[in-house]
């Protein structure tokens, strides 16, 4: 067990390195440079003076060639240092310290939501033996997934901030701003996981041990809970995993509609503005969540399914 | 036709919500006598116009998008501006309604006849919000910290300072700034944010860290708190006696507290306004006016100073090398279509580069008239002749012409795309070239394009040089001239306000004439104020000011 976390945390590491060496690369090839971007937004789009964009540059430390700037970022990278935002000059560490408890708040309570809308769904349109009801729930989630997550978030906006004085419509203030962001980001989510959940329930409910256990005079409520559920939900459990980066993703869009401060409103700055420590920091984060998540899926999957726990199986015999 | 009537409407709800707002103060106040319509105040007790203003509140103001700090000298985009022109003062002020300078910090100056030797005469009574005293020797640390590593970062003001010599401090209270050549924009460019006097301890601070909030000015505000993309908190300054005459209130300001909180959809902000969660909004657009002025509110408008949106020729590559080419595309535009049908009655046709608020501004609305006939008439003797699909033709080649333009201002998009269909009608191809910030500086500098779309505000003729003159920006990518680089260049060595207006009127004319900009329309700004909130103003610039503004008390 040890020596297949040690694998997983080497593997770790080799995606880290991929991830800020390809970003450098990325951000390097792109025309234009931070410098001169940074000059264009103090004249107000009035123009960049070359002479000037070549101090400021110089005072960044963009003069260097790419090779050289790559080593020095890595090498700091390396000892925990992330630098400061060209645009700004935070430290970025500070910058990322400020952004990600708030978007960790809305993931963790829109991950909630999505779990428990989307398996209470999927398990209401398979528990249910109304072919009129399974239907209307089963089209819930491609109307879901459908419906563009900004779209969401300005309706919600509309009806329960600004016709009904419910819910703040911006910031970071207390509970009440974190609800109607959260249902935003959720409503995807829970799409694809209802989506994918029910199919799974669907096949375990023509499974034969549903039918003996049905047959030994189980509730079709206790099937669903005791029986389908768990063996339908390894799929989901994978899914889980996936869905962090379309959370992290999505958190842009919702973070932008309802004004908070968080990792999505970040990232959208230091790209346009092409802040190039800040662009890495954010993605060597964002890796390292989507590394975590998928190790910690990995190894929840034995809690449920013994039939995968490989190697202390192996181990035991 | 129902367009100028509908502008007309707003410009009189505009008008009579400025005016009925005196008008409420009067009858409320008991003593009140006087016509409310006689000049500035002078004294925040002795007019009716300032009496009536309840002081106390916090004013909650959504910006449409993030700032890029709060340094008033570094920073150049209008949501910056609006927080960080509270903060500090400038040498002199613009009045907005006569472009003329007037004193703020300095009480008097003089200037040489070669407009080399600028002399203020400070004021003897300014503090900073640190309790310094404003001296000589601050404005030579401010003005020399931008001529020199400062201006990096600080391009605005460094390019106000052009030829900077030095800063000789004559005695306590007066300072000399001299320059190496005629500078005539200097003294309208002491009033801009942009040199905006700060404390000694912040003239040396780290560029950076003054961005971030380390900024210590005599403004009528003090920033409480900044959060980068989130906002920005500013209380009033106690006791703050030093406004310039522009202001109504020469007092401390009326409110408490100033809470801005970016907030970057449109829909948001006016749904934000009319549910009473903010007090006022930036940049309304077009589609959010009814929302505003149904809950109560009005929208308030002003057209930015300096070069207006323009298309800007590539001169050195074809079809755009040829002139009579580029003043087709000038009378092919259709200027007030695009403001009737895609921008709202905030915004004016461009009838010249230079936008009618600009100080020397001429009217060459005639030169600029929609004639489409013109124009095919034009294209036709230029060789031009009109393909099997409408588009014109010449050696094999199609009149194809594109534009690079970056979605800075949200109507940018609309207004292209209807300028497209306008070109289209005269058999004009326009290619429309959408490129990040980033990627536009990139192609300005490598000269790939045949036309630049972009506007410039400031207060002073002396923009057409920055933009126009071949040793300035240079756009057009044009060789040096003997007719316009030297009316630009001898405008800034131009003493007598008549004379340079006049080499300025010029300069409008060769540009227009030979057609090296397109101008389509004025940028304006659009603030949405709630119905209790009064006296947000704009500056010379068109940009906000606070310390007239109040909120009504309960």
């Amino acid at each position: 067990m040890s020596a297949y976390v040690l694998r997983r945390v080497a593997a770790a590491v080799v995606v880290l390195l991929a991830a800020f060496t390809v970003t450098f690369a990325v951000l390097y090839l792109l025309p234009s440079d931070p410098a001169s971007i940074m000059l264009d937004a103090g004249t107000g789009g009035g123009g960049v003076d070359p002479a000037q964009a070549e101090a400021l540059r110089e005072r960044l430390g963009l003069d260097q060639s790419p090779a050289e700037q790559y080593v020095a970022a890595l090498g700091r990278t390396a000892t925990g240092d992330l630098g400061t935002s060209i645009s700004s000059g935070a430290p970025v560490a500070t910058l990322i310290a400020q952004a990600l408890p708030e978007t960790a708040k809305l993931a963790g309570f829109a991950l909630l939501l999505a779990v428990a809308g989307g398996a209470g769904l999927a398990s209401l349109a398979t528990w249910t033996r109304s072919p009129r009801l399974r239907g209307l729930l089963l089209a819930l989630p491609p109307l879901g997934v459908a419906v563009p997550t900004f779209w969401v978030g300005l309706v919600l906006l509309q009806l329960l901030s600004f016709r009904l004085p419910v819910f703040p419509a911006v910031g970071n203030q207390g509970f009440a701003s974190l609800v109607l962001p959260a249902v935003t980001l959720a409503v995807p989510l829970s799409a694809t996981i209802a989506q994918v959940l029910a199919q799974g329930m669907r096949a375990a409910w023509g499974a034969a041990y549903v039918e003996t256990a049905l047959a030994k005079g189980a509730t079709r409520t206790r099937v669903q809970l005791r029986h389908v559920t768990r063996n339908a939900a390894l799929p989901s459990l994978t899914l889980l995993g996936v869905l962090v980066g379309n959370l992290l993703a999505g958190a842009v869009v919702v973070e932008t509609v309802f004004s908070r401060q968080g990792f999505g409103r970040l990232v959208q700055a230091a790209v346009t503005t092409q802040d190039i420590p800040v662009v890495l920091g954010l993605v060597l984060v964002a890796a390292l969540v989507f590394v975590v998540v998928n190790l910690l899926v990995d190894l929840a999957y034995p809690l449920l399914d013994p039939r995968t726990a490989v190697t202390s199986y192996a181990r035991s015999l | 036709m129902t367009s100028t009537v509908d502008r007309r409407r707003t410009r009189y709800r505009v008008l009579a919500a400025s005016l009925l707002a005196p008008a409420l103060l009067l009858a409320a106040c008991s003593s009140g006598s006087g016509d409310p319509a006689a000049g500035p105040a002078t004294s925040a007790t002795s007019t009716p116009d300032t009496a009536t203003a309840t002081p106390g509140g916090t004013l909650r103001f959504a910006l449409g998008a993030s700032p890029s700090g709060v340094d008033p000298q570094q920073v150049g985009s209008n949501v910056s501006i609006y927080i960080a022109r509270q903060l500090a003062d400038s040498l002199t002020d613009q009045d907005p309604a006569t472009g003329e300078i007037v004193p703020w910090l300095a009480t008097s100056w003089d200037v040489s006849d070669d407009l080399t030797t600028f002399t203020f005469h400070l004021r003897d009574d300014v503090t900073f919000s640190d309790g310094t005293p404003l001296t000589a020797t601050t404005v030579k640390a401010n003005l020399d910290a931008l001529a020199g590593p400062l201006g990096a970062s600080a391009p605005l003001a460094a390019s106000y300072l052009g030829g900077y010599t030095e800063t000789r401090v004559d005695d306590e209270h007066t300072v000399t700034v001299v320059f190496g050549a005629p500078n005539a924009q200097f003294l309208q460019a002491t009033s801009t944010v942009s040199l905006a006097i700060l404390s000694d301890a912040t003239a040396t601070a780290d560029p950076a860290a003054r961005l971030q909030g380390e900024v210590v000015g005599s403004g009528p505000f003090v920033l409480e708190s900044y959060t980068q993309d989130q906002g920005a908190v500013i209380t009033r300054r106690d006791g703050y006696a030093w406004a310039s005459e522009v202001s109504q209130n020469q007092g401390e300001a009326y409110l408490d507290q100033i809470d801005f909180t970016v907030v970057p959809e449109s829909g948001v902000r006016a749904g934000g306004l009319a549910s009473d969660q903010f007090d006022a909004v930036g940049d309304v657009l077009p589609q959010d006016v009814a929302q505003v002025e149904g809950a109560g509110g009005s929208v308030l408008t002003r057209t930015n100073p300096g070069v207006t949106f323009v298309l800007q020729p590539n001169v050195t590559v074809a079809p755009l090398d040829d002139p009579d080419v580029r003043q087709a595309l000038n009378v092919a535009i259709d200027r007030q279509q695009l403001v009737d049908t895609v921008l709202s009655d905030a915004f004016k046709p461009a009838t010249s580069v230079l936008a009618s608020t600009t100080p020397g501004y001429t009217d060459l609305s005639d030169d600029l008239a929609f004639d489409a006939a013109k124009a095919e008439q034009l294209l036709d003797g230029a060789g031009w002749t009109k393909g099997t699909d409408g588009i014109r033709e010449k050696d094999g080649a199609k009149l194809s012409v594109d534009v690079v333009y970056a979605p800075l201002f949200t109507g940018s998009q609309a207004v292209l795309e209807l300028a497209q269909q306008q070109l289209r009608a005269v058999g004009v191809d326009l290619v429309l070239r959408q490129l990040t910030p980033a990627d536009q500086q990139a192609v300005l500098t490598s000269g790939d394009y045949d036309t630049y779309y972009y506007n410039v505000t400031r207060a002073d003729a002396d923009i057409l040089r920055t933009q126009f003159s071949s040793a300035g920006r240079n756009v057009n990518k044009r060789a040096a001239d003997d007719v316009l680089d030297p009316l630009l260049d001898s405008q800034l060595a131009t003493a007598d306000p008549a004379a340079r207006a006049d080499l300025v009127a010029q300069a409008q004319q060769e540009i227009v004439g030979e057609a090296l900009a397109i101008p389509l329309f004025e940028l304006a700004q659009s603030i949405g104020v709630a119905g209790d909130v009064h006296g947000v103003a704009f500056d010379a610039s068109s940009r906000l000011l606070f310390h007239d503004a109040w909120i009504e008390q309960p």
